[in-house]
């Protein structure tokens, strides 16, 4: 294998995803608009300590954006007819999918730091583990960039329904990871099913990153989430394979 | 992040043919292709096809809807995996050296789009990336191409506003940015207007001159027949001719025509000596069949000089490609 050809086509796709799908609506509205009215939603007007709850909020916040570019483009290209044509390049599945997973990660990974930043600068938030957070940030962003891109593997060529079934995977997560109701203080059953949802995990870690109440070791979070990411990625690119076996 | 990603991108040097290789190129075919199967469920779009490709050979893929030629350019091109078989590009097998095999190749797809959030440049540009080449070559490309192909004015309006031929004609651009040295194009000009087909087959034809091989689908049985040096019939997934246009024509066992018209009536049997096996009049006119044509003139014109007879008008029909294609896809 050439790995000078095949770096680069992870590259080249990852910022051609960036000059093109950052701009698109479903990205601005999945991606900014929703998580910013689920804060306003759940937060704002309650006596609620902001310092708690900023960590789980930050963590929605980069869910909702690394995974919102993923399930546009592979359905856009395949409706454009651009995705055809993007095989024959010197490109493989693979390099595609690591290419959008990027472009994914990239647009999380700006929106996150621009909204940590913002917490720490006006509310202020306290961060007592500064190499945490960033791992975190990096992994997170991979992770759910990663988990969009498999939500638009297996599908058509409609981006609409896509959009629609990334939504509705996305929603349940939101409410079973500790967001609302910190991890550690839930029990039974409710306890063990937030332990399934990989979001748990980065809540977790931005839990230690900041000095808040957390529930797992850091290495046992940073495990998780790197065993997660790779499940979706390695997942996608054998789904997209399948798909394209049976002529897409 | 994003300048890590900028490392990645650094042009690498795509080697052409070194020196130590132009001697096995020229004994290498440019495409060989190996008992190609595919089938989608039930549907055996391709059952068992094999040719090879000469360098610089302009060659053609011919059938009727449905035959597999887009299947077969599909597996050909690596968008598709086939069900057994082999692709060889320029001696790399393409199932082993995916990669390296796919530099070599500049394709239109059938249903390949360019994209429309992109200007006709930036499209062009982004291929050239993807193919390794640096920012200076890549601009000098996309001007010349741009220039070549009329779109010039248009070069940095977004390609959703193009018609068209205008499209295929970016399209066509894209292909060619690597200037690879196998080109495969599926149908490149259907639906088109005649410049834009004008402009995209004289800058194939260029890129032919130039040391390309060409690969061509396309339903325009006289356009394969005025490019194609050789062409490959295809039906029903297998192949069921191949050879150059003439000789094709050639071995279908039609006979040569030629229609004459005399200004006084003449005998049938003052014909049917040598080269002509049938003479038969049909309205005012006299038709001879004969094998070879030219002999068959000279020696009508030999009658027409014994007799006496004036000759009013002339003219000849060989069976076309269209009549070739249209009895093998019967026959099989
Ligand atoms: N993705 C697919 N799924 C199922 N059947 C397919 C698929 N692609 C092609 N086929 C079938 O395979 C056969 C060959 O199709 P193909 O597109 O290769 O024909 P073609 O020669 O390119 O025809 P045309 O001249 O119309 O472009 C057809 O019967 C078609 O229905
Ligand atoms: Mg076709």
């Amino acid at each position: 294998m050439n790995w000078n050809v095949y770096l680069r086509g992870i590259s080249v796709v990852a910022r051609k995803d960036m000059r093109i799908y950052y701009r698109k609506a479903p990205v601005f509205i999945f991606g900014l608009i929703l998580p910013t009215f689920l804060f306003l939603a759940f937060f704002v007007g309650r006596e609620l300590d902001i310092n708690k709850y900023f960590p789980g909020f930050l963590a929605m916040s980069l869910f909702f954006t690394s995974s919102s570019v993923g399930p546009l483009i592979v359905p856009w290209e395949k409706q454009q007819g651009t995705f055809e044509r993007l095989l024959t390049y010197p490109l493989s599945i693979s390099s595609i999918v690591l290419g959008d997973c990027i472009a994914g990660a990239v647009f999380g990974l700006l929106i996150s730091v621009i909204v940590g930043t913002f917490g720490i600068l006006l509310i202020p938030i306290t961060v007592t583990d500064i190499a945490l957070i960033i791992l975190a940030f990096a992994l997170g962003n991979l992770c759910f960039s990663g988990l969009g891109v498999l939500l638009s593997s297996p599908g058509g060529k409609a981006p609409a329904n896509i959009m629609m079934l990334a939504a509705l995977v996305r929603f349940p997560l939101i409410f079973v990871s500790g967001i609302f109701i910190p991890v550690s203080e839930m029990t039974g059953a409710a306890r063990y099913i937030t332990y399934g949802s990989p979001l748990t995990y980065l809540v977790d870690l931005l839990n230690h990153s900041m000095g808040q109440d957390y529930v797992f070791d850091w290495w046992a979070d940073l495990l998780v989430l790197t065993g997660f990411t790779v499940l979706f990625v390695t997942v996608a690119m054998s789904v997209l394979r399948r798909m394209s076996l049976k002529g897409l | 992040m994003i300048k890590l990603l900028y490392i990645f991108t650094k042009p690498v040097p795509f080697r052409k043919h070194s020196s130590k290789q132009t001697n096995l190129y020229h004994i290498m075919p440019a495409l060989e292709v190996r008992n190609l199967k595919k089938s989608f469920g039930d549907v055996q779009a391709v059952k068992d096809i094999s040719f090879s490709v000469e360098p610089k050979e302009f060659f053609g893929l011919l059938g009727p809807n449905g035959a597999g030629k887009t299947t077969s350019i599909r597996m050909i091109t690596g968008v598709l995996n086939p069900d057994a078989g082999s692709v060889i590009i320029e001696g790399t097998d393409l199932k082993k050296n995916f990669l390296e095999a796919k530099m070599k190749m500049g394709v239109i797809p059938e249903v390949g789009n360019i994209y429309p959030d992109l200007s006709a440049r930036e499209n062009i540009d982004l291929v050239g990336r993807f193919y390794g080449l640096s920012k200076a070559t890549r601009e000098d490309r996309a001007d010349k191409l741009l220039t070549d192909l009329g779109l010039k004015e248009r070069a940095d309006d977004l390609t959703r506003k193009f018609s068209k031929g205008m499209r295929q004609r970016v399209s066509i651009a894209c292909a060619m940015v690597h200037e690879p040295p196998i080109l495969i194009l599926d149908e490149p000009t259907e639906g088109l207007d005649v410049m834009s087909r004008r402009l995209i087959v004289d800058k194939v034809k260029e890129m032919n001159r130039k040391g390309s091989t060409v690969i061509l689908t396309t339903h325009n049985i006289e356009e394969a027949s005025r490019l194609c040096q050789r062409v490959c019939i295809v039906n029903k997934g297998s192949i069921v001719a191949i050879d150059t246009p003439d000789r094709l024509r050639k071995t279908t066992e039609m006979m040569q025509m030629v229609e004459v018209a005399f200004d006084r009536k003449v005998e049938q049997a003052w014909f049917l000596t040598g080269y002509i096996s049938r003479a038969e009049l049909c309205n005012d006119k006299w038709r001879f069949y004969a094998d070879d044509l030219d002999k068959a003139i000279e020696q009508i014109v030999k009658v027409k000089e014994e007799q006496g007879v004036k000759i009013l008008s002339m003219s000849t029909s060989g069976p076309t490609l269209e009549d070739v294609f249209v009895k093998l896809c019967e026959v099989h």
